[in-house]
């Protein structure tokens, strides 16, 4: 074949850029062609020279310190990216547990605070309302000893328009406490005393708390281990009064 | 860092000067960082942060003017490789350049020439790479290759008869 043909695929062929078949084609041909075979050799001398002189600059050390910093640097500003979203996921599932918790935590409250209505109704309704009857808070308060795990102390009502009609044991999730019942005027107050449990604390989140239940006036308040609350349909003033006269007495 | 020194030896190639060469690397880090999802897996990474680094010359000052030289100097090559005759015995010229001459030659290249140079015989990277790395179809790259050793050629035998004459 004429240099002619080779010639031009010389660069190719030392660039290794000619197909297999080519490639022996070509080593034949410089076997038997002088010339072809001195211009190769130039070619490759010349590549040689340009990939020795081409590398020439090297980074110095204080910069691929540099961009390695960088390149840490932002590596960590896309770690923290990358829990963004995690971060997101996390706080909606916190808000979520936190607006389900309360959720449940009223619904928890006004179960208890229906209970006690229940009860409070219930004994009004019920031909023998207390167990134990006495004006005399002498005779009801050791009424209840081992009746319950805890005592506690009932005011003095002489000169009050609150009279102590009596009491009983009533049970407020599983838990043992004392019902007093008393009167003023016309109306039926009921007093529950339990222990203050996590469970009635969740309830009444304040120490001191008041307001209004299916219409009932309820007062609550804890002291000394245990959890008071006045509950009735009575006025807010009637039970706040009987309150204070408990407060008191050491409730 | 990949190809951290490669980058850096071509940037300077580029560019002509340390400082603009250490830019040209970093903005080309911060970007192939920040495009990565633009990589697609499986093809050439090399090609895909070479051509970032030459896209980002391209666009800064000194490519620009490098690219509107080339586009004069480029007409003249051909005529300038023309003179060069096969009898010329180069291989005697290059046993007699030292490193330094092919390095000046190599400076005197235009950027066009130089940067297919460097992806070839110093990178070592295939046509195919080369071509992908510029944007051009192998052809192009085939006969810009071809160009670029005669002027380099030519640009050698200058620096060695100015040599010879000093």
């Amino acid at each position: 074949m004429f240099d002619d043909n080779w010639r031009p695929k010389l660069d190719q062929y030392l660039d290794s850029e000619l197909s297999a078949e080519e490639m022996r084609g070509m080593n034949a041909h410089l076997r038997e062609c002088v010339s072809c075979a001195s211009d190769a050799l130039r070619r490759l001398q010349l590549k040689r020279a340009t990939r020795l002189a081409g590398q020439r600059y090297e980074p110095s050390a204080e910069f691929r310190r540099r961009i390695e910093r960088q390149a840490a640097a932002r590596n960590r500003s896309r770690r923290i990216l990358l829990w963004v979203p995690v971060l997101a996921a996390a706080m909606l599932l916190l808000v979520s547990a936190v607006t389900l918790g309360r959720w449940y935590e009223r619904t928890r409250s006004q179960q208890f605070l229906a209970e006690l209505a229940d009860i409070h109704v219930a004994d009004m309704a019920s031909p023998t309302p207390v167990d134990v009857v006495s004006s005399d808070r002498h005779t009801v308060k050791p009424w209840f000893q081992g009746k319950l795990p805890f005592t506690f102390d009932l005011p003095e009502l002489e000169g009050t328009r609150y009279k102590l009609i009596g009491g009983r044991v009533a049970y407020l999730e599983q838990e043992p406490g004392a019902h007093l019942l008393y009167d003023v005027g016309l109306h039926h107050i009921s007093v529950f005393i339990f222990r203050d449990r996590a469970e009635v604390e969740r309830v009444f989140p304040t120490r001191d708390s008041s307001g209004r239940v299916l219409s009932f006036h309820v007062e609550s308040w804890a002291a000394g281990g245990l959890r008071y609350i006045v509950f009735g349909d009575a006025s807010l003033e009637s039970i706040q009064g009987l309150s204070r006269l408990l407060k008191q007495a050491g409730g | 860092m990949p190809l951290f020194g490669s980058l850096y030896n071509f940037a300077h190639w580029l560019t002509q000067n340390r400082e603009e060469a250490e830019d040209l690397v970093q903005e080309t880090y911060v970007k192939a960082l920040k495009g990565f999802g633009s990589f697609q897996p499986g093809t050439n990474f090399r090609a895909w942060i070479f051509r970032i680094l030459r896209n980002t010359f391209l666009t800064s000052l000194t490519g620009l003017a490098a690219t509107r030289t080339v586009a004069l100097e480029t007409a003249d090559v051909p005529e300038q490789a023309a003179a060069i005759s096969h009898e010329t015995p180069e291989s005697i010229l290059l046993e007699q350049a030292g490193q330094q001459q092919v390095q000046a030659a190599l400076e005197q290249v235009p950027v066009i020439f130089r940067e297919v140079l460097l992806l070839r015989d110093v990178e070592e990277m295939s046509y195919q790479e080369i071509a992908d790395t510029l944007a051009v179809p192998i052809g192009t790259v085939m006969s810009r290759l071809y160009r670029a050793r005669k002027a380099l050629q030519a640009a050698l035998e200058s620096k060695i008869q100015e040599a010879k004459h000093v």
